[in-house]
């Protein structure tokens, strides 16, 4: 890229030629400095970022040392600072380390689980043919475009008790096998949405449907972007598929994966609107997450908006400190 | 086995794979529409029905008249486009002047910007929860749509501009450069020349913005008291708060609600991943 701008340049020009400027049209009166220019582009959105993300990050760092309840949020006595009282009451809760928990594991089983059966999906639409592969995309864009409360709602109602599908299959085991496999051979009322581990079993099941398509698409654009004389390269050395994948698709695409590792990071890591549609609110204390808690905390009664604070702050801070290192690396390989 | 044979059986275990992914894919929405459509003997059972055989439009007409929460869902279908088509016109122009600013000139704290952008999007939302909640409140915008709007153009706007720049710079200079030259101004190189070649990239970065306030459960449940403010998100949940869960009618809406995302998403689903990975994929 050039070091100045095309206005920027168009200055030079406009002196070099005034004549024929002139002639053309009548001097414009005032005019802002080019310098100027693109930081004048730049007011809305910055003003849009400082006032709704950056000031709020900040306030919610301090809300954190504060003591904010019902009180305080109707205005009619200051917040009070605490300390780190919030901090220690939290980290004095079982929910806190539960729900740090629950966030944790899900999120490494997610975005390890997105990861692969979209890795594979990609691959493979890579290797069909052009018609069906037009075919599984249109499909697998549906359950990307389902809005995450209705993915909560459609994986709800497949693993519902009475009348679920899932149920419905599991039924059809041969007896025997389903004895074998899970000690049991009746399905019919089993109620998947009661415990937490179960809970979480069906949000993966959800978060992987919803997810895996922007996976194997990108994926699969990458693939199309890999020259095919190096596939047969490897074919003529006899590389096996297994060897071709590693040694040259997986290094080729590592920019690509990066990226993908942080935004599914990111997605999973608060989640939100499925695990509140398959909870049913926020009503399963052992079953919430980091962001459920926050909320749980601030916005049931008795609001305590000041340890809702300190639980987003922990959230906010693990995202950071996990996705610090992907930002770095985008960072650095691409050219901004 | 032959070679010929072997690579028959290879390719049809592919497509038989292929298949799979499909119906893997797209059997949990197929139900969703299924259920919306069966009658009420029809849901509520504990054997395999595939399809409405007694195709019925009861639950659709009743989400529409009697709806949830002393609303018809029309009403929150109409708020979450009002919602999601404000945050979508304040969200391009916005977005299309910064990302002019960052595609088009090389100023001082471009670089800083740029980095703002991604940590932007990196804070969680939920994290902005409380003090956003109080500052609606304090600035008279609690139960209002436009507090929503506002809300949801923070949310959408870093994205927008990530995504817009690459639009904005794939626009070759020499285009503005040759508009120059024939002794177009500033706004007229903007509007006539710059502005025509982006708008594709334009309408695709307001697809996603759209499709993130449409689908924004969050703050719209924090937001909204008064139900005649819900959106659909909002309303959908609301189903499960009451007793007996009526799944023919959460089914019809939220196959009411899912139908415009799923159109826009088959519009823009190339621009969507190029945008997402942008500068990653080469294609």
């Amino acid at each position: 890229m050039t070091n100045t701008s095309t206005l920027a340049r168009d200055g030079g020009r406009r002196a070099s030629a005034p004549g024929r400027r002139r002639a053309d049209r009548p001097v414009r009166r005032t005019r802002l400095p080019v310098w100027s220019i693109p930081y004048i582009l730049l007011i809305p959105g910055l003003v849009v970022i400082g006032a709704l993300l950056l000031y709020p990050m900040v306030q919610v760092g301090i809300m954190a040392f504060q003591k904010v309840g019902l009180v305080q949020i109707s205005g009619k006595k200051p917040a009070t600072w605490v300390g780190t009282e919030n901090f220690e009451k939290i980290f004095d809760n079982e929910i806190f380390w539960s729900a740090l928990r629950n966030t944790v594991v899900f999120a490494v089983i997610a975005v390890s689980l997105t990861l692969i059966v979209g890795t594979a999906v990609g691959v493979l639409l890579n290797k069909l043919g052009r018609k069906m592969s037009t075919f599984v995309v249109v499909g697998i864009m549906f359950a990307w475009a389902v809005p995450p409360v209705a993915q909560g709602i459609i994986w709800r109602w497949l693993f519902d008790a009475e009348a679920g599908v899932i149920n419905w299959a599991l039924n059809l085991l041969p007896d025997w096998l389903s004895s074998a496999l899970f000690g049991r051979a009746t399905w019919t009322d089993e109620p998947w949405l009661n415990d937490a581990w179960s809970i979480y079993m069906v949000l993966i099941i959800t978060v992987v449907w919803a997810s895996f398509p922007f996976i194997a698409v990108s994926v699969l654009a990458g693939l199309r972007g890999i020259p095919a004389e190096l596939y047969e390269a490897a074919k003529v050395d006899g590389s096996s598929a297994w060897r071709t994948f590693w040694k040259i698709t997986f290094p080729l695409l590592k920019p690509v994966f990066a990226v993908l590792t942080v935004l599914s990071i990111i997605w999973d890591f608060k989640v939100f609107s499925q695990l509140y549609v398959l909870m049913g609110g926020p009503a399963n204390r052992e079953a919430f997450n980091l962001s459920i808690f926050s909320y749980a905390e601030a916005f049931r009664s008795p609001p305590k908006m000041g340890s809702g604070a300190a639980i987003a702050v922990v959230l906010t801070v693990i995202l950071l400190v996990v996705t610090a290192v992907y930002v770095r690396q985008l960072v650095k390989q691409e050219e901004m | 086995m032959s070679p010929l044979a072997r690579r028959r059986l290879g390719k049809v275990l592919l497509n038989a794979a292929g298949v799979a992914v499909f119906l893997f894919a797209i059997f949990p929405v197929y139900w969703m529409v299924a259920t919306a459509f069966k009658a009420n003997d029809q849901i509520f059972t504990t054997s395999f029905i595939p399809f409405p055989t007694h195709f019925t439009f009861e639950h659709v007409d009743r989400v529409l008249s009697e709806g949830v929460a002393g609303h018809s869902i029309w009403l929150y279908l109409r708020n979450s486009a009002v919602v999601a088509l404000g945050t979508v016109l304040v969200g391009a122009v916005f977005s299309l002047l910064a990302a002019t600013a960052v595609a088009r000139f090389r100023f001082k704290g471009r670089t800083g910007f740029l980095i703002v952008l991604l940590i932007a999007q990196m804070i969680p939302s939920e994290a902005l929860l409380i003090p956003l909640f109080l500052s609606v409140k304090r600035l008279g915008l609690y139960d209002q749509l436009l507090g929503l709007i506002v809300v949801n153009v923070g949310l959408t706007l870093p994205f927008g501009i990530w995504m817009l720049r690459t639009f904005v710079a794939a626009v070759p200079r020499s285009l503005e450069e040759a508009a120059w030259i024939d002794g177009a101004g500033r706004f007229t190189t903007f509007w006539r020349v710059l502005f025509p070649l982006v708008a594709p990239g334009l309408v695709a970065t307001s697809i996603f913005s759209f499709i993130t306030a449409w689908n924004e459960l969050i703050f719209a449940l924090v937001l909204m008291n008064d139900s005649g403010g819900y959106t659909m998100p909002v309303a959908l949940q609301y189903f499960f708060g009451q007793r007996g869960t009526d799944w023919g009618a959460i089914m019809a809406s939220s196959t009411m609600m899912t139908i415009p995302v799923v159109v826009f998403f088959l519009l823009v689903q190339r621009r969507m991943v190029s945008g997402l990975v942008a500068g990653a994929v080469k294609g």
